[in-house]
């Protein structure tokens, strides 16, 4: 592939690869900026990475084409999916805007910056293109010539990059972890606190309904027939992603009667009628 | 001959330093020591008279240069001497009397424990003067100026646990001052003007200068003479000035250091000359003070005081004189040595009585002295006649040709200043008359003092006594000595340029004009005190008696312009100060403030708005980059 | 084709991606929004290197890739703790700068 990469046009099966996947790009970024769940925009954001990292691969930089997959799409955005459900997968955001004029101004400056950006590469006039054949067949492939490159011109560049990357997982640690400032309490404490303050002693119900419904986010019915939030853990509570199903079951108790009723009434018409 | 010049300046310096530094050690023996510093100043001077007498009229100007004082580019100052006969003649009245009123003073301060600093403080003003007088440039001569104001300051207030004293001190000293800055612009004006302020070089180009100018530096000039000579307008502090001891205000105020305008003026002749308009100035000042001095005269009863007023009276009469150019300039000087002999005779005379009645000063409590103060009496009375004109004393020879003078100016104003003079003459015979009649004439009205004791009136020591009648024979003789053959106007002719002045009416009209004035004042005088018994406690008197008992209303009149005015002044400044430059101030920085409060409505938190600023500002940086790469 | 289209694409991409910056709220779509315009950036270096012949560009945009790690780690990082802290993922809650 890489010694067809022509100096002035590329091929045509390039060219049309370039228009189909180009689009599904395009479309791809701006599904991530619209759509209002961020599980979407991820997903619409990793489709776009996949399309670049074809890109790439048609632009002879191999290596890189492999790596957007792997650890853009595959490592880093997968970072983000989790982040996502950390945070809550099913809250939508609202897309009205709430500072004023913000809009108008980014709209303004977005298509300003856009439109002077590609007038200046067109200004550029950018026709020669020297292709990457020579620099990839220099030390036997892209690989080996970014490794020659890397250990050699850039070897600085890259231990200092490995000096940040320990940093940021540092860093990270110390931003998400919580230092504890007293001894845990144990069990027991815990348990003579919760006498002492008189609350709920014995251990929480547990959720779901019958054997129908024994789903965490299903909360489990008092006698009365009335659903207990106690009986829901509070993160889904807090979430408001509790299911109610107490009329479903009130209505499969009435059908339950009902069908019993009728039963035991054909049995009685039939005793009547053996009688 | 010039080298001694220095000498004059440094023996009495000598003398200051050492009895101002050297301690209670010097108690015993400073008086003399200063004393002695005096008196060998006025040797060397009479040295160097004699040796000037020895030269030709034209060359007896001497000059002594010490050192360069101060040396910028384009301007020099020297520490330079410049002896002449104008100069020669001060020398010796100031040394002369000096000498005298220092060993008077040892007799009269014998009882104050502070006596060496006196003496100290007297050799400083000596010192002080002798530069003024000797200087052969106007800075050095502010230098001097601002030395006898110093030690005048310090000598009035020398009894400071007075606070009459300490008051009067601070009142001179900002009098003074006043004309200080009038002298000290007018060296300014000079060195704008002329390049230079030494006495030749400014002398010498006066003709080139334009009169405007020149009538502003002689005004100013003008406004120095009366600082320190007590002229209206700034004559208000010699009557309080008599708060010091009596030696001071015979030396200072009286016979020398009130008359270094006088000095400032004749030798600044140059300029006044080609400055007619500065000149009719000077002679309206000295026709004011003359009448201004003498009415107040007749009403203080306070002896030094009245002694007060007739020296402002007779510094007008000199005013006058040196205002009327080269026909008075010698006149002025003349009556000026005369005055500087018979009106130190007369302080020390009330000094002496004062000493022998136990320090007071109010004239209704004596009377009757004559018996018990012979001396005093004999040498007062004098010193009283020469005072008043009396045919053949120093002062008839030396005010008759004032007298003469101010009628020869010709024309309308030389009426009315001739008129003036003999009116003055008149009023002077009148209160002089007065003062003697009260003081040594009549019955005793003496009260005892504050601490019940009776006075014992007695003659003052030798050491007083003796400087009282070697000044009386000054007061007697120096007028015929130097007025008949002219002598001393030949004396002064290379300076002065004298020039005869010819009145309208005849010199021996004009005399026997005087002399009947002279008459007529002591008259009245006589009529009113003399034949009639004088009462302890002053009457209540016209309205003119009791204005002139307030020095015709000057602090009245002071008070009200400049302290009543100047507190509106600052009130005002400081209202504009409060209102506009507070409210500019205040402005810019409430304004400041309010701007940035609205810029701060910018600084929302939203991160989104910064990101869009930032993201507008690399547009725009791509834009510029686009637009020069186009251009 | 010219692959000076690459380059047009790649600035569609990054305005894009600005302009998801300035209107979204939720700090994890801005997050993405930065990535994209990361993304937009080396695929303008990669067509660099193309055109230049040349793996500079490649190299650069390697680079990008691992300071973008690093970024998206740190960054997801406070994001979590700005969510415990205030309950919400939103940029415009975090206004506290501000008088």
């Amino acid at each position: 592939m890489s010694a067809n990469l022509a100096a002035y046009a590329t091929s045509s099966g390039e060219a049309f690869q370039f228009w189909v996947l180009g689009t599904v790009a395009v479309a791809g970024a701006l599904a991530t900026i619209l759509m209002k769940k961020a599980m979407h925009s991820a997903l619409s954001l990793a489709g776009t990475m996949i399309v670049l990292a074809v890109f790439y691969l048609a632009n002879g930089a191999y290596f890189l084409g492999i790596v957007q997959i792997v650890v853009y799409t595959g490592a880093i955005m997968m970072l983000f999916l989790f982040i996502v459900m950390l945070v809550g997968v099913t809250a939508a955001d609202s897309l009205k805007e709430t500072i004023k004029g913000q809009r108008w101004w980014a709209a303004a400056c977005g298509l300003g910056f856009g439109i002077l950006l590609i007038a200046g590469i067109g200004q550029a006039s950018l026709t020669e293109f020297a292709g990457l054949g020579a620099a990839n067949a220099a030390h036997g492939g892209n690989v080996e010539g970014l490794a020659a490159l890397i250990f050699t011109k850039y070897v600085f560049a890259f231990e200092i990059t490995g000096a940040l990357l320990i940093t940021a997982a540092v860093g990270a640690m110390v931003l998400t972890h919580r230092e504890r400032t007293e001894r845990a309490r144990t069990q027991r404490e815990l348990s003579e606190q919760r006498v002492r303050e008189g609350k709920h002693l014995p251990p929480l119900p547990a959720p779901g309904v019958y054997a129908r419904h024994n789903a965490v986010d299903i909360a489990g019915l008092l006698p009365d027939g009335t659903p207990s939030e106690l009986t829901v853990i509070s993160t889904l509570r807090k979430r408001g992603q509790v299911r109610d199903v107490s009329t479903e079951a009130m209505a499969d108790l009435k059908a339950l009667e009902q069908r019993s009723e009728e039963r035991l009434g054909r049995d009685r018409d039939e005793e009547e009628a053996t009688r | 001959m010039e080298n001694l010049i220095a000498l004059l300046v440094g023996a009495p310096l000598l003398g200051a330093a050492v009895l101002l530094c050297g301690g209670r050690r010097l108690d015993k023996s400073g008086h003399w020591l200063g004393t002695l510093l005096a008196a060998v100043s006025f040797f060397i001077g009479l040295a160097l008279f004699a040796d000037m007498l020895g030269k030709g009229a034209e060359d007896r100007a001497m000059h002594q240069r010490l050192f360069t004082w101060i040396s910028v580019d384009g301007f020099q100052a020297d520490i330079a001497f410049q002896l002449d006969q104008l100069s020669m003649t001060f020398v010796l009245l100031i040394t002369g009397v000096g000498t005298l009123i220092h060993v008077y003073s040892i007799g009269y301060m014998e009882h104050d424990e502070r006596r060496r600093r006196f003496f100290g403080y007297l050799n400083l003003f000596v010192a002080a003067m002798l530069l003024l007088v000797l200087a052969d440039n106007f800075l050095l001569l502010y230098f001097g100026w601002e030395g006898v104001g110093l030690a005048s300051y310090l000598l009035i207030g020398f009894w400071q646990h007075k606070p009459t004293a300490a008051t009067a001190a601070k009142k001179a000293f900002l009098v003074n001052r006043v004309g200080d800055m009038g002298l000290s612009i007018a060296i300014m004006l000079m060195f704008t003007t002329f390049g230079t302020f030494a006495f030749g070089p400014v002398f010498a180009a006066t003709d080139e200068a334009s009169e405007g100018k020149l009538t502003a530096i002689g005004l100013m000039l003008l406004l120095a003479a009366c600082g320190k000579s007590a002229q209206v307008p700034l004559q208000s502090w010699l009557g309080d000035a008599m708060e010091g001891p009596t030696p001071v205000s015979a030396l200072i105020h009286a016979a020398t250091m009130v008359t270094a305008g006088v000095y400032l003026i004749v030798r600044s002749a140059d300029i006044f000359n080609a400055a007619p308009d500065a000149q009719l100035v000077v002679t309206v000042v000295g026709a004011v003070t003359l009448l201004f001095g003498a009415i107040v005269g007749c009403a203080k009863d306070d002896i030094k005081k009245a002694l007060a007023g007739s020296t402002m009276s007779q510094i007008g009469y000199m005013i006058l004189a040196a205002g009327l150019g080269p026909i008075g300039y010698a006149f002025a000087i003349m009556h000026l040595v005369t005055h500087g002999f018979f009106k130190a005779g007369l302080f020390l005379g009330a000094g002496s009585v004062m000493h022998g009645m136990n320090d007071e000063v109010d004239m209704r409590r004596y009377g009757g002295l004559r018996k018990y103060m012979p001396v005093t009496f004999a040498t007062f009375g004098l010193g009283y006649l020469a005072i008043i004109g009396f045919p053949g004393l120093s002062g008839f020879f030396s005010k008759d040709k004032i007298i003469e003078a101010a009628f020869a100016k010709g024309g309308t104003e030389g009426w009315i200043l001739g008129s003036v003079t003999l009116l003055g003459a008149a009023i002077t015979a009148y209160y002089m008359t007065r003062v003697m009649l009260m003081t040594f004439f009549g019955e005793k009205r003496w009260q005892p003092d504050a601490e019940g004791h009776a006075p014992h009136p007695h003659e003052s020591p030798k050491s007083m006594t003796i400087p009282m009648v070697l000044l009386a024979f000054g007061s007697v003789f120096a007028g015929a000595f130097f007025g008949i053959g002219d002598r001393f106007v030949a004396w002064l002719e290379p300076v002065t340029n004298f020039e005869h002045g010819h009145p309208p009416i005849s010199a021996g009209a004009i005399t026997g004009a005087t002399v009947a004035v002279m008459v007529i004042g002591v008259g009245i005088a006589y009529l009113q005190y003399g034949r009639r018994p004088v009462p302890v406690v002053a009457p209540r008197g016209s309205l003119l008696t009791r204005a002139a008992r307030r020095d015709l209303l000057q602090d009245d009149f002071n008070h009200a312009v400049f302290v009543t005015g100047g507190t509106h002044l600052t009130r005002s400044l400081v209202y504009v100060d409060h209102t506009l430059v507070d409210g500019v101030v205040n402005g810019t920085a409430a304004s400041v403030g309010g701007l940035s409060g609205r810029l701060r409505k910018l600084q929302n938190g939203y991160a989104r708005t910064y990101a869009v600023s930032m993201f507008g500002g690399t547009a725009v940086l791509i834009a510029a980059t686009l637009l020069m790469r186009a251009v | 084709m010219n692959p000076v289209n690459y380059l047009y694409l790649a600035a569609l991409l990054f305005t894009i991606g600005a302009a998801g910056v300035l209107i979204r709220r939720n700090a994890i779509v801005v997050f993405m929004c930065v990535e994209l315009m990361l993304n937009a950036c080396n695929l303008a270096f990669v067509t660099f290197s193309r055109m230049h012949g040349n793996l500079d560009g490649q190299i650069i945009a390697f680079f990008t890739m691992v300071v973008a790690a690093a970024e998206v780690v740190v960054g997801l990082a406070i994001i979590v703790s700005v969510f415990r802290a205030r309950h919400s993922a939103s940029v415009d809650d975090a206004s506290l700068m501000k008088l």
